[in-house]
């Protein structure tokens, strides 16, 4: 290991003067003294195990604040904080491992109900997992490809340092706290039964907490940039960060049962109730899973084909048309339910609209390629970055055709819609990650090049056989499930009982379930590839494609 | 209620939104922006390269 600088202790700037140890120690402080008291007078043992968490980890974090105050090492040579960026990287493709474990689980036994099915282990149970999978692969994995990504371009682009001190810090560590409760919760029983936002009320605070710091220090590093123009990718990193503020503090207000307890209940009911939870969980969709990628794309894709992006006047009307359409297509989600039709057809429409700025980016990231066009060929980086713009385009055409209320007719509450979501997640959230980790990962490290750029082009065909299979498998599923639910006999009886059509999705679950495990092999390839590459090994000396961004320069690293 | 949330919609709500993209269009398109925009783009690949790569 030649990792040299950047360690966590020693990284803080001499600019922010201690105010950021005072304010990480005061939040640390109280979140002590909060989890001590809950731990004591816990209501429920889910809280007493939760107050434990939290309390062990504002000890540690105490213990790590005292020994980086009383311990003033130089500062970092670089201009830029790169170790939080580095942390985030590696948790990602922690997280992003767990959870693709996790998803092949549940997709096992969804095809095979038997497996991991223990009367006495409740934590083995599909519906304590899925959860999990679904935060594991969003927050987990999505969210701290997001947090690094964004710290590493908005100090790139705007050319100046992360601003905050320790404050980046607080919020990696912060963010994966909240993982670890979200996380633990699921699996002991803890669950306030809201789409993608299942953590109670003690987590969302916590999570407010850490996303308003999130969004202070990205602020402050575009404050006290030296670049005049805030680059685009920019704005989207900063429209996901405010949207997710107000998607998730609304979606959460609840009435706590007791402050030591682990129950809350919402402030909202009913239809009202749906159409929140509808609102949030498809602008996460919308802005945690969309406009943060897209922030990837816009810095990624240009640095990595070393050509600037097709348009940008194009990227500014992407940008404000994709944020104020996104936020009003919520209501597809709840046609032909209690909610008034007005409201379902406003977010029919408004879904519809989205077809224009999506494949406005889709085209702007796409045609960025333009002229060089053979390095899909020569890098399987670029490959992937362009294939999740690919994936993009498509999930993004089909969505709003599942929005429309007579194909939604069909496509709703049936595997379709998982297999629309996949290729959402797999193809274009993932591929895009991956890509832009494979960049990274050589840039941060200062490595010559990736270990090995065989096992990239193995992890690209591997993975893309497993959405292929995935998502296909579930078109066929959904389309059929639809079908047979709504066939009737010629007396107008329903054709097919509701056991009939599960016997039938039967084959195509476990070609799903193949399709993940390739996905999950691809992934393990690279994080093997990634940990080489941080060893400093280099595997294929002839790759120098990697090398594209340092051409003409001194390779310093190499070993 | 409804009826005034909808009115408000369908009028003032449907000006605002044509007028806020008729500005972006404008902003995105005014030849003055060109230059700006053109530097800009380049932003990505005119960093400064020498704290990448070791020192």
């Amino acid at each position: 290991m030649t990792q040299e600088t950047n360690k966590p202790v020693t990284s803080v700037s001499s600019a922010t003067s201690g105010g950021d140890v005072m304010g990480v120690a005061v939040i640390l402080g109280i979140g002590l003294l909060y989890s001590l008291f809950a731990a004591a007078r816990a209501s429920d043992p889910l809280m007493q195990f939760h107050s434990f968490i939290f309390l062990a980890a504002f000890v540690a974090a105490g213990f790590a604040l005292i020994v980086h105050v009383s311990n003033p090492k130089p500062k970092s040579q670089s201009g830029y904080e790169y170790g939080v960026v580095k942390a985030g990287v590696i948790a990602s493709m922690f997280w992003g491992i767990a959870g693709f474990l996790v998803g092949v689980v549940i997709a096992f036994q969804l095809a095979f109900p038997d497996l991991l099915y223990f009367e006495n282990l409740p934590w083995t149970n599909f519906g304590r997992l899925r959860p999990l999978h679904t935060s594991a692969v969003i927050f987990a994995f999505g969210g701290n490809v997001l947090i690094a990504t964004s710290f590493y371009v908005v100090q790139r682009t705007c050319r100046a340092r992360l601003a905050g001190g320790l404050a980046p810090w607080f919020v990696f560590w912060g963010y994966n706290l909240f993982v670890v409760i979200a996380a633990t919760g699921y699996l002991i029983g803890v669950t306030q039964s809201r789409e993608y936002a299942e953590p109670e009320w003690y987590a969302d605070i916590w999570l407010t907490i850490v996303w308003v710091v999130y969004l202070l220090v990205f602020l402050g590093t575009i404050w006290k940039r030296k670049e005049p123009h805030i680059y685009v990718a920019n704005w989207f990193y900063l429209s996901f960060i405010v949207t997710i503020a107000m998607l998730h503090i609304v979606n959460n207000l609840a009435m706590p049962v007791s402050l030591t307890g682990s129950k809350s209940y919402s402030l909202f009911a009913g239809v009202q109730d749906a159409l929140t939870q509808w609102w949030y969980g498809h602008n996460a969709v919308g802005f945690f899973l969309t406009t943060g990628f897209l922030g990837i794309m816009y810095y990624f894709i240009p640095k990595r084909a070393e050509r600037p992006v097709f348009s940008y006047r194009l990227s500014i009307v992407h940008f404000w048309s994709l944020i104020f359409i996104y936020i009003w297509a919520g209501p597809h989600h709840l046609h032909y339910t209690a909610l008034p039709e007005w409201a379902q057809t406003l977010g029919m429409t408004f879904s519809i609209m989205l077809w224009m700025p999506s494949w406005g980016g889709m085209i702007n990231g796409l045609m960025t390629l333009s002229g060089a066009w053979d390095k899909l060929r020569t890098d399987p980086v670029i490959r992937m970055l362009v294939v999740s713009v690919a994936f993009y385009g498509m999930s993004t055409f089909e969505g709003p055709l599942m929005s429309i209320r007579a194909v939604n007719a069909l496509s709703h509450y049936t595997d379709w819609t998982i297999g629309h979501v996949h290729s959402g997640a797999l193809g274009w959230v993932a591929y895009i990650s991956f890509g832009a980790i494979y960049c990274l990962v050589p840039w941060l490290w200062k490595r010559e090049s990736l270990y090995s750029k065989a096992m990239v082009e193995w992890h690209f065909w591997i993975s893309t056989i497993g959405i292929v299979l995935y998502i296909t498998s579930m078109w066929v599923s959904g389309i059929m499930q639809g079908l047979m639910w709504r066939a009737t006999n010629e007396f107008g009886f329903l054709e097919h009982s509701f056991v009939e059509t599960v016997a039938a999705m039967h084959p195509y679950y476990i070609i799903r379930a193949c399709g993940g495990t390739l996905f999950l092999i691809g992934a393990l390839i690279m994080a093997y590839n990634l940990y080489r590459t941080i060893r400093g090994d280099v595997r294929d000396p002839e790759y120098q494609s990697a090398l594209a961004p340092f051409r003409g320069m001194t390779p310093a690293a190499a070993e | 209620m409804y009826e005034t949330l909808a009115q408000f919609a369908q009028t003032w709500g449907l000006i605002m939104f044509v007028v806020a993209f008729v500005l972006v269009l404008v902003y995105a398109l005014a030849p003055g922006n060109r230059k700006k925009f053109e530097s800009a783009r380049r932003i990505p690949l005119e960093e400064e390269e020498d704290d990448r790569v070791g020192k």
